[in-house]
């Protein structure tokens, strides 16, 4: 779309166009990038006003109580964030894959693998120190998470297994192995009614960040995000994945490594989704049980598809998705509305944000072209 | 997740001068107490939720009482911040976060950072190195499920029960001994087949189970998931008794529906918030049966015997005196080690109900 | 009285359950077969499926009629269905994110709508009882087969023979394959994949229809357990051919019963690898009957999923 406005633009524009034209062709673009889905939140909300309207309860107390809820305050904000955290690894774990074309939704597996692992390797280590005994459990957890969600890409590169089908099935899979091993062969006998792991002790966990009160896995996530941004957008790797995404023939003929690419970016994929699970356990729950799949992963993927795979995206995202759940309760509370009212809203706001993908180049304001002829008329 | 070692002392230290009932009550006391319900699941599940929803509903007629209820909220820090909203937003005094799960270390961790605000929490076991201001609370319903497997035993032709269970902790596998132990009082051949879920609340796998149970040839039906509604209903389907737990179901299968062991937070819950609107700290730990009002029975269908009802109202009466001991020595478990020797026996409030691992003689399945 | 059976509990089991808990897996699957035969994916059919589960119980609840029930969910499904196909006909809009979108929307809206009638009790769908020659209880239980299950036998193999045989049939793969062709014959893609997207709702709904009023026959937030997004996964598995699509779904649901049989039998350790057996067992199916080289035979050829 870039290199089409390009060409358009020398073709009415033989000479360069001036520095101001630049600037508000680019300006223009931003715009329409940020006004389409804006428009299209307020068209979801319209909507959804409708249906509060027709069941007789107020829009503007709903939309109060979501700013209050999610965003108004230190504590809402807070609130957002600590559910925005496992929201931004479980977007990367199918971002990643997106980038070869692959929909990957098994990222809840992976999820629980990670919190298993990390919550395995630490009782044998409690003598080391703490830095050591964290540094193995994210290892581990990234390990696990890499390897199973791996293995979803070596099936599709070695076997032509739809990477969509098996990463479900993988996910259910592991999600019944943790479950099996948590209340099995490594249950902390003391554990009674919730069944769960040894404890990885209290030196070992994670405290909050500093002057957020939300724990390291928000700002691990965030970088994360931005790390997986440069491998996509600025190394020679992310590059021939996305040749390999959109055209596997193109991209064997120019000899890349088609098959290794897919395996190595599930396998990162996995990694991070396996993070969320390492935070878990590492800041939140302190051992493995199985409220490890809470549904994060699941929850991901709409990050994901909302985040147009781009993952510096993916925080505004997860934070948004994040202040609307922390929302949700004070909607239950204030207007007796059930927990699924901010489902309904979710389901709505991503539906129209979709259909405002069709209006990007519809609009004539935004278009940079019709800056720069406006320009040069005037010139 | 700090340690506060010298808080905690301190605060022990505080507490046994003081006396649990001295502690520094509400300073709001002029203003109604708002009251927080935090339900796992929908509150109107015909199962676990509700039966603590009915009893938040009757707190709304209090006078001085708000009632705040949230339902869904998941075993993650997710409840932790539901908590900190009531109490931020609404002002909540008084918080019974109502699921298993959350207890450790949700409950602690909220506990500790609002010591003016009261926890108590339901099932969880509270001791005193937890903040004084959380608590646990719950009931021994298997005195209930003991009651359900007399009316069982009387009932049962194939002398074989089935229960449909979520998980093998020491909350289900109480109800599980003690209804094959109420059947097996009556017919001690009898035998009880257990078929674990794994989880909580699955609506299919809970049907399968009881399809596979009455294939077995169980003619009674009791189960411990979160909504017995599913259980209730297909067993009915397919002729056999239920026996019904957490709330009353007999509308589901009204001629099918034997009894059923009850909750009654109410009155527990009505204890609570009196104790904080008085200014008293309420109990931290708190447990009881059927003597203490925690438990009650659902009256009894019409297919049960007049022999089986006579046998269980005696049973209950004895039970309404307090005391009454299910686990009682000598007592073996289904792969014959004793687990609880000659002459011990457990009365309700006993520990060590809080810790069994074992399923006793005569259940065929593995914990 | 039933007599006990001892290991025979198990097969039969099998069966039985592989009749009861098949049939959502096989109305979501074969509607995804349609639409995807079309050239589209429809990944919200979870949230279709459990709309559906909730409109049939509650038009069962108000109108006493089982059958109002599931023509209401059909009618539902055909909503979003239409929604569906209406908002990826747009230009540049991805289908697989417009699923996830409606599966959301669905859900929350069944939830939302559907809390009144998780009390109330609907009167069920009718199953014949092709058990009767047997004096055993429960080989009568595991042949008491529901309406619905026949009629999504007969569907599957009727729709597999319309595809080969029936000019609708012929213009769905067509528009499935190749859209330039079909445009090029002169057919309206656009509204060919609307109408196959609609008819994968229909199926979708009355899929959740018989979760709500037959098996297990109740209403409330748990009912599915993702069966629908299961049903979705299974179409790729079948290969897009609705005869596999039963096959596959009796696996499942036969494979799904395995958990509880066994236990019963006294078979009790181990109960989670029990139950990940259905997923277990389509995985590596899965992987037995894939090769990389013809990568997936009999993929649409307009499917995003298959590249």
């Amino acid at each position: 779309m870039v290199a089409d406005t390009a060409a358009s633009r020398i073709a009415v524009v033989p000479r360069r166009p001036s520095a101001a034209v630049q600037v508000m062709a680019w300006l223009a673009r931003r715009t329409e990038a940020v006004a389409i889905p804006l428009g299209a939140v307020l068209v979801g909300l319209a909507l959804f006003s409708l249906f509060l309207l027709a069941l007789g309860k107020s829009p503007a107390a709903l939309v109060d109580l979501v700013w209050r809820g999610g965003f108004s305050s230190a504590f809402a904000l807070q609130n957002s964030l600590q559910r925005a955290a496992p929201l931004l690894f479980a977007a990367l774990c199918v971002a990643l894959p997106a980038r070869l074309g692959l929909v990957v939704i098994g990222g809840e597996g992976a999820i629980m693998l990670g919190g298993l692992a990390a919550a395995v390797v630490a009782p044998p280590l409690s003598a080391a120190p703490a830095p050591l005994v964290v540094g193995a459990m994210a290892l581990a957890a990234l390990l696990a998470g890499a390897v199973w969600i791996g293995a979803v890409g070596a099936l599709k590169a070695y076997r032509g297994v739809d990477a969509t089908i098996a990463s479900l099935l993988m996910s259910y899979i592991a999600i019944a192995i943790a479950n099996h091993l948590i209340e099995g062969p490594l249950r902390d006998p003391t554990s009674l009614n919730k069944p769960s792991t040894l404890p990885v002790g209290d030196a070992n966990m994670l405290g909050p960040m500093p002057g957020l009160g939300v724990h390291w896995g928000l700002g691990a996530g965030v970088l994360a995000c931005c790390l997986a941004w440069l491998l996509m957008e600025r190394t020679t790797l992310g590059f021939s994945a996305r040749i390999a995404g959109g055209n596997v023939r193109a991209a064997q003929i120019q000899g890349l490594p088609v098959r290794r690419l897919i395996v190595g970016f599930t396998a990162l994929g996995g990694a991070c989704a396996a993070l969320a699970g390492f935070f878990e356990v590492a800041a939140v729950q302190g051992n493995a049980n199985a409220t490890l799949a809470a549904g994060y992963g699941f929850t991901g993927i709409l990050v994901a598809f909302l985040a147009r795979h781009n993952p510096l995206a993916i925080p505004p995202v997860a934070l948004a998705l994040g202040g609307l759940e922390a929302s949700s309760g004070l909607i239950q509370r204030r207007m007796q509305l059930p927990d699924a009212t901010i489902l309904v809203l979710e389901g709505l706001l991503f539906l129209c944000l979709l259909v405002g993908e069709t209006a990007y180049g519809r609009f004539k304001i935004f278009s940079p072209h019709l800056w720069a002829s406006k320009k040069e008329a005037a010139a | 997740m700090t340690k506060t070692d010298l808080t905690r002392r301190h605060l022990l230290g505080g507490a046994a001068a003081l006396g649990l009932a001295g502690l520094p009550g509400r300073v709001r006391a002029a203003g109604p107490l708002t009251v927080g319900f935090v339900y796992v699941g929908p509150k109107d599940d015909y199962g676990y939720n509700q039966a603590h929803a009915v009893a938040a509903k009757a707190l709304k007629g209090l006078a001085g009482v708000e009632v705040v209820e949230e339902e869904r909220v998941p075993e993650t820090n997710a409840v932790e911040k539901t908590m900190e909203s009531m109490i931020n937003l609404d002002g909540a005094g008084l918080l019974f976060p109502t699921s298993f799960g959350y207890f450790n270390p949700f409950v602690i961790a909220a506990a500790k950072k609002y010591p003016k605000v009261q926890f108590r929490h339901c099932g969880g076991l509270w001791t005193e190195k937890d903040p004084k201001n959380a608590g646990s609370y719950f009931g021994y319903i298997a005195q209930g499920q003991y009651l359900n497997g007399i009316v069982a035993g009387h009932t049962t032709k194939s002398k074989k029960i089935g229960f449909v269970a979520a998980k093998p902790i020491p909350q289900v596998l109480n109800n599980v001994n003690a209804f094959l132990l109420g059947a097996q009082s009556v017919d001690p051949a009898i035998t009880c087949q257990v078929i674990f879920t794994g989880e909580w609340s699955l609506a299919v796998k809970e049907a399968e189970a009881t399809n596979a149970l009455i294939d077995g040839g169980a003619d009674v039906i009791t189960c411990h998931v979160d909504s017995p509604k599913v259980t209730v209903e297909t067993a009915a389907r397919r002729g056999a008794f239920v026996c019904g737990y957490h709330v009353d179901q007999s509308p589901l299968a009204p001629q099918k529906y034997l009894t059923g062991a009850e909750w009654d937070w109410l009155p527990i819950y009505k204890g609570f918030v009196a104790d904080v609107q008085a200014g008293r700290s309420p109990p931290n730990f708190l447990r009881g049966g059927l003597a203490d009002g925690f438990v009650k029975m659902s009256a009894y269908g019409p297919a049960v015997s007049d022999g089986a009802r006579r046998n269980a109202d005696a049973v209950k009466a004895e039970m309404m005196k307090g005391g009454y001991e299910i686990i009682k020595g000598p007592l073996k478990d289904n792969a014959g080690k004793e687990v609880i020797a000659a002459g011990k026996g457990l009365p309700e409030k006993a520990l060590e109900l809080e810790s069994t691992n074992y399923l006793v003689a005569g259940v065929r399945g593995a914990v | 009285m039933s007599q006990d059976l001892g290991l025979w509990t198990v097969p039969l089991a099998v069966i039985g359950g592989a009749i009861r808990v098949s049939t959502p897996f096989l109305f979501v699957s074969l509607g995804e077969t349609i639409t995807e035969r079309a050239g589209r994916i429809n990944l919200g059919l979870e949230g279709t499926l459990v709309f559906g589960a909730m409109a049939a119980y509650a038009t069962a609840v108000v109108t006493g009629s089982p059958w109002a029930g599931v023509a209401a969910a059909g009618a539902a499904g055909a909503g979003f269905g239409l929604l569906h196909g209406l908002i990826c006909s747009l230009p540049r809009v991805n289908d697989v994110a417009v699923g996830i979108a409606l599966m959301l929307f669905g859900i929350g809206l069944a939830f939302f709508l559907g809390k009144p009638f998780i009390q109330p009790s609907a009167p069920p769908l009718p199953a014949i009882p092709f058990g009767f020659w047997s004096d055993l209880p429960q080989v009568q239980a595991a042949l008491r087969v529901n309406v619905l299950f026949l009629v999504g036998a007969a569907l599957s193999v009727a729709l597999w023979w319309a595809f080969r045989h029936t000019k609708a049939g012929l213009v769905v793969r067509v528009v499935g394959d190749s859209a330039e062709a079909a445009r090029a014959m002169g057919y309206s893609v656009t509204r060919v994949r609307v109408l196959a997207t609609m008819a994968g709702g229909v199926l979708a709904g009355i899929g959740g229809a018989y979760l709500s009023l037959y098996y297990p026959g109740s209403w409330n937030e748990g009912i599915s357990s993702g069966q629908g997004l299961m049903a979705v996964a299974l179409v790729i598995f079948a290969r897009w051919n609705p005869l596999a699509c039963f096959g596959a779904a009796l696996l499942f649901g036969g494979a799904g019963a395995l958990g509880p049989a066994l236990q019963s039998v006294g078979v009790s350790s181990g109960y989670y690898l029990f139950y990940a057996a259905p997923y277990v067992l389509t995985l590596g199916l899965l992987v037995a009957t894939s090769s990389p080289d013809r990568a997936l035979a009999g993929a649409p050829g307009e499917l995003g999923l298959s590249r």
